[in-house]
């Protein structure tokens, strides 16, 4: 099955097939992490360039490193996104990344539909990796294929996803990866972050935790975000923790073998008690290390995947 | 200087004329509506097949002038007014500086005295800065010829500052536009609220804050019984809201704009910064209340809230891009697109752009009685034309309409009996 999409902007665009082509090909590179000298010539003269609008060391570094892996020239460009510091516009961003001609840029950006920006403008191929509160692709896809290797399966799971779902990338892009896959999604967090009509995009929606985990095959627990919050969100982190924590106790109302999923970093005893962080249900560093696999298949693929043979002579 | 209008459908809704007569105009102004006028010396205009109309009115524009000029400035505004079948516009006083003094109100109808496309109405601040602090001289500029005040951009948040400005502005019977929103309701929302923000994961703005700051200014107008125009109406509990004070006898009317009761939130899709707007565009069921407003006469004012932009100010990102819209060049075949689908009659459609906003602003004009300044539109409604905005006279070109097919457009303009606009085929 080919791959046909030159952009990565998000999973709203991909089909099941599409997914199960990541997963796999993400699966076959592994092993390219598993061997003592872990590089292979697959993009060897392509030019990677990670623009991150937005703070993000770990996406950054994952993307960083499956570039490498694969032989490609990795450069990593921060900037700033404030909107009220007068600068360099995302056009002017785009036409000089475009004179530097890379073939793929990463992007991480705090507005909402920025890559799609530049996706419209440009030669290159944009993955987004991270916009605004829209999507976040590479790790919706990282925490399929951790859960798909934990459960065997992704069809007829039961995933809860409990936090600040309105400014959630990564619950959005899971939305739509976990149902695509055939999974039932649950949604829960306080009403103050239910953005309208989300469960439109195919979720049940709970206001209680105890309701969301029952029975629950993975409990994916998001970030709060502190910074986010400012005062009308929530009255306090205590509180949050006492009705949306994810504790020991809770876990038991969902399945025995359940997982815990974050995607980090945790704030150990506001949303996840270290516990649970700790505890033998958690797969949160298999998350991380399938972060690296994701992303050398994402940059593989859209850069045209047939051309491995090319670039192996 | 005659000018005879002949074999036209003549459409004076604020008369309930519907009937193929000639126009004549003689000495700017109108001397004859009937059949068979006969005259020697009169410039003919043969209009078979068209509407011949009382000149349309755009109470609601931003001209940008003065402090804004490579945005629009008052000729180029008013040739883009004349170019869409408009007379006479009202423009805001979010300019710089603001609209809140004599001075400048004077310099505005000067500039436009010599641009002359179009009549330029004046609209001056509520209050000084726009800053919502303190009354502007309201009675002053009302002398100097502003025939209302608003504090459009920025609505007048507190309520005994808005209380107190109705009461004032009574006294001079000079009608108060409200830019009804509850900033802190607003936020930092760029779109609506809904499911489509959402999806998009872009900040919503409730049709709430805009409904519940109507209430208080309907309310407020309704116990000091002051004038009050509610300015771009987006939604249906504002609709609601404006019936019932109209029922009980309120000094209220409102206006919405051609993009509401065109486009929907879906617009957004995209990240389409040229669906960025300020109120943001609704739901469907908003879009049908304002149908339905526009059909019983809850809404008599079609206005455009012409709103120019540069494209460096809307190439951006969605969240950084300025609100607002053109309008004046498409707000006529926009309006008849609604007659063309069921939702509006042809002459309550032109009474919503002539008679409709003379009468929420006491303007002279919008309607072709005898005697009055010979203001008037010839619009050709078969006419199918495909929007470019690159060939619009606005200075700016931020519309979303771009590429649109469609039909009906003014082909003829005349202010005070001088033709200001006449489309070349
Ligand atoms: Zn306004
Ligand atoms: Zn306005």
């Amino acid at each position: 099955m080919a791959f046909n999409h030159k952009h990565i902007l998000g999973i709203e665009q991909m089909s099941a097939e599409d997914i199960t082509l990541i997963l796999d090909t993400a699966e076959s590179f592994k092993d390219v992490s598993l061997r003592s000298i872990k590089k292979v010539p697959t993009l060897r003269g392509k030019t990677v360039i990670n623009v991150f609008f937005e703070a993000s060391t770990r996406t950054r570094t994952s993307f960083e490193i499956a570039g490498k892996r694969l032989s490609a020239d990795t450069v990593n460009i921060s900037a700033s996104t404030s909107a009220v510091v007068k600068g360099e516009t995302l056009e002017d961003t785009a036409k000089n990344l475009e004179a530097m001609k890379p073939d793929i840029i990463v992007m991480r950006h705090s507005c909402s539909g920025a890559p799609h920006y530049l996706a419209e403008r440009c030669d290159f191929s944009v993955i987004n990796a991270g916009d605004g509160a829209h999507e976040h692709p590479s790790q919706a896809l990282l925490d399929l294929l951790t859960i798909r290797q934990k459960k065997g399966h992704i069809e007829g799971l039961t995933v809860a996803i409990i936090g600040d779902i309105t400014h959630s990338r990564v619950a959005r892009s899971n939305v739509y990866a976990l149902n695509k896959l055939g999974a039932e999604v649950r949604l829960c967090g306080p009403g103050t972050m239910l953005p309208p009509g989300i469960e439109r995009l195919g979720a049940q929606v709970f206001d209680r935790i105890d309701d969301a985990v029952s029975g629950a095959d993975v409990v994916m627990m998001l970030r709060i975000q502190q910074e986010r919050q400012g005062k009308t969100m929530l009255p306090s982190l205590r509180e949050y923790s006492m009705f949306y924590g994810l504790t020991p106790d809770r876990m038991k109302l969902a399945k025995p073998d359940a997982i815990v999923m974050h995607p980090g970093p945790m704030n150990r005893g506001v949303e996840i008690s270290s516990a649970v962080a700790d505890g033998p249900q958690n797969v949160i560093l298999d998350q991380v290390e399938n972060g690296v696999a994701v992303r050398m298949a994402l940059l593989y693929l859209v850069s045209g995947g047939e051309k491995l043979e090319d670039s192996a002579q | 200087m005659k000018i005879l209008i002949t074999n036209g459908r003549v459409l004076d809704p604020a008369h309930g004329i519907d009937e193929k007569f000639d126009v004549l105009i003689e000495d700017n102004r109108i001397a004859q509506v009937g059949t068979d006028i006969q005259t020697a010396d009169a410039e003919k205009i043969d209009a078979a097949g068209c509407l011949v109309v009382p000149g349309l009115i755009d109470i609601h524009v931003h001209l940008r002038d003065p402090g804004f000029e490579y945005k629009e400035d008052i000729e180029s505004g008013t040739r883009a007014a004349a170019a869409g079948g408009f007379t006479a516009v009202a423009c805001m006083p979010n300019t710089s500086p603001v609209n809140d003094n004599k001075a400048t109100t004077q310099y505005i109808l000067h500039k436009a005295a010599q641009a002359g496309h179009a009549k330029v109405y004046p609209v001056g601040a509520i209050t000084k800065g726009l800053k919502g602090e303190s009354l502007a001289e309201l009675g002053d500029m009302k002398q100097a010829g502003c025939v209302a005040v608003t504090d459009d951009g920025h609505p007048v948040s507190h309520g005994e500052i808005m209380r107190r400005a109705l009461e004032y502005a009574r006294s001079f019977d000079l009608p108060i536009v409200s830019h009804s929103e509850d900033l802190s309701l607003v936020g930092d929302g760029v779109m609506n609220d809904g499911f489509v923000a959402t999806e998009l994961g872009l900040r919503g703005i409730p049709w709430v804050a805009e409904v519940s700051a109507v209430a208080r200014d309907v309310m407020l107008a309704e116990y000091t019984n002051a004038r009050l125009h509610v300015a771009h109406v987006s939604t249906r509990g504002a609709v609601e809201i404006i019936r019932a004070a109209k029922a009980r006898g309120a000094r209220v009317t409102a206006e919405t704009a051609p993009h509401y009761f065109t486009l929907t939130e879906d617009a957004v899709r995209g990240y389409d910064t040229h669906a960025k707007m300020n109120p943001p565009l609704r739901t469907s069921d908003d879009l049908e209340a304002i149908r339905e407003g526009l059909a019983d006469g809850t809404l008599s004012v079609i206005a455009t809230d012409h709103a120019p932009h540069h494209p460096d100010e809307k190439n951006v990102e969605f969240n950084l891009a300025l609100n607002g819209i053109i309008g004046l060049e498409t707000a006529l075949p926009l309006t008849l697109r609604l007659v063309e689908e069921g939702a509006l009659s042809l002459s309550d459609a032109i009474a919503c752009l002539t008679s409709g906003p003379a009468a929420a602003l006491s303007l002279p004009g919008g309607t072709l009685e005898v005697g009055r300044p010979a203001d008037v539109t010839i619009i050709d409604p078969e006419i199918k034309w495909t929007l470019d905005p690159q060939a619009g006279q606005s200075r700016s070109r931020n519309t979303p309409f771009g590429d649109w097919k469609l039909k009906g457009r003014a082909i003829c303009t005349i202010v005070d009996g001088r033709i200001t606009y006449r489309l070349s085929d």
